[in-house]
């Protein structure tokens, strides 16, 4: 008998009691941190999420040390070159690896059974990262800043957005990149990745074996099926 | 590095060179990451508090 299930029902209004009864249904320990993966979780195609998740690691990390420094240090001093190129280069391997991320989960489908929350936040991710980066642009303090940036407005003021959203001020532009969009980016990739540990990978189309072992039928499959470990 | 990219034409499509790099090299990432083989666990260690599900 679980802890959850010895308690009287005494209070419906408790937010705290039906927070922890809430978690401790839909989002176990055992399924928050696991050791053992479905064994079609194999395969190099289920990394490319992960690397991109170690690319933000790393783009958060430079990214803390360029705002102690500052933009004359990045621009002028060679360790400032140094942190302001893997800060540069861990955007650009994060986009790849998630677009390779995105290709792998396109083709197994992987908003069925459930989870098509978690590939919407996926879509959010990637089109709340393309405007991060762009803050990221044009905030650089230098000639390519300003020619984006000039560019830029045009596309803003085209579609609306450019009362709000100045690309030519440059305090508006560095303030986004370095608390909004890192809070709303990391905010979303967290999200992600507990909604992935809610309802488990996506299992094959077509496993192998599928038609022998597991006939189908509507009530066959649950929701929240992890697949069978390796 | 400060030099503009070339740029291929084919009818309506005009791409640089770099990002045509960039998209055959990804290609071909995410082929070989479906045909690699995958190293698999070997020890016990894995097996203690497997899940049941």
């Amino acid at each position: 008998m679980t802890e959850s299930a010895q308690e009287p029902d005494v209070d419906r209004g408790n937010w705290t009691l039906t927070l922890r009864r809430f978690l401790e249904r839909r989002l176990p320990l055992v399924h928050l941190l696991p050791d053992r993966q479905p064994y079609f979780v194999g395969s190099w195609v289920y990394v490319f999420g992960v690397v991109a998740i170690a690319a933000l690691l790393w783009i958060v990390a430079t990214g803390i040390v360029l705002v102690f420094f500052g933009p004359q240090w990045w621009h002028v001093s060679n360790i400032g070159h140094f942190v302001n190129a893997l800060h540069f280069w861990s955007v650009q391997i994060f986009f790849v690896f998630m677009v390779l991320h995105l290709w792998g989960q396109y083709f197994a489908a992987s908003w069925r059974d459930g989870r098509a929350p978690t590939w919407l936040i996926g879509v959010v991710i990637f089109g709340v990262s393309v405007v991060a980066t762009f803050t990221g642009y044009v905030a650089q303090q230098n000639f390519d800043a300003q020619w984006i940036a000039i560019n830029a407005k045009d596309a803003m003021n085209a579609v609306g957005v450019g009362a709000f959203f100045n690309v030519l001020n440059f305090g508006q532009m560095y303030g986004l990149h370095i608390l909004f969009f890192p809070i709303a980016v990391g905010t979303l990739v967290a999200v992600h990745v507990v909604l992935v540990r809610v309802r488990g990978v996506v299992k094959p189309i077509d496993p192998p074996g599928a038609q022998a072992t597991e006939p189908k039928s509507p009530t066959s499959e649950p929701q929240a099926s992890q697949g069978p470990v390796a | 590095m400060d030099a503009p990219a070339t740029y291929l034409s084919w009818g309506f499509i005009l791409i640089s060179i770099p990002n045509l790099l960039m998209i055959i090299g990804m290609i071909v990432l995410f082929i070989l990451a479906l045909v690699a083989p995958f190293p698999h666990e070997t020890d016990e260690k894995g097996a203690k508090g497997r899940r049941d599900d």
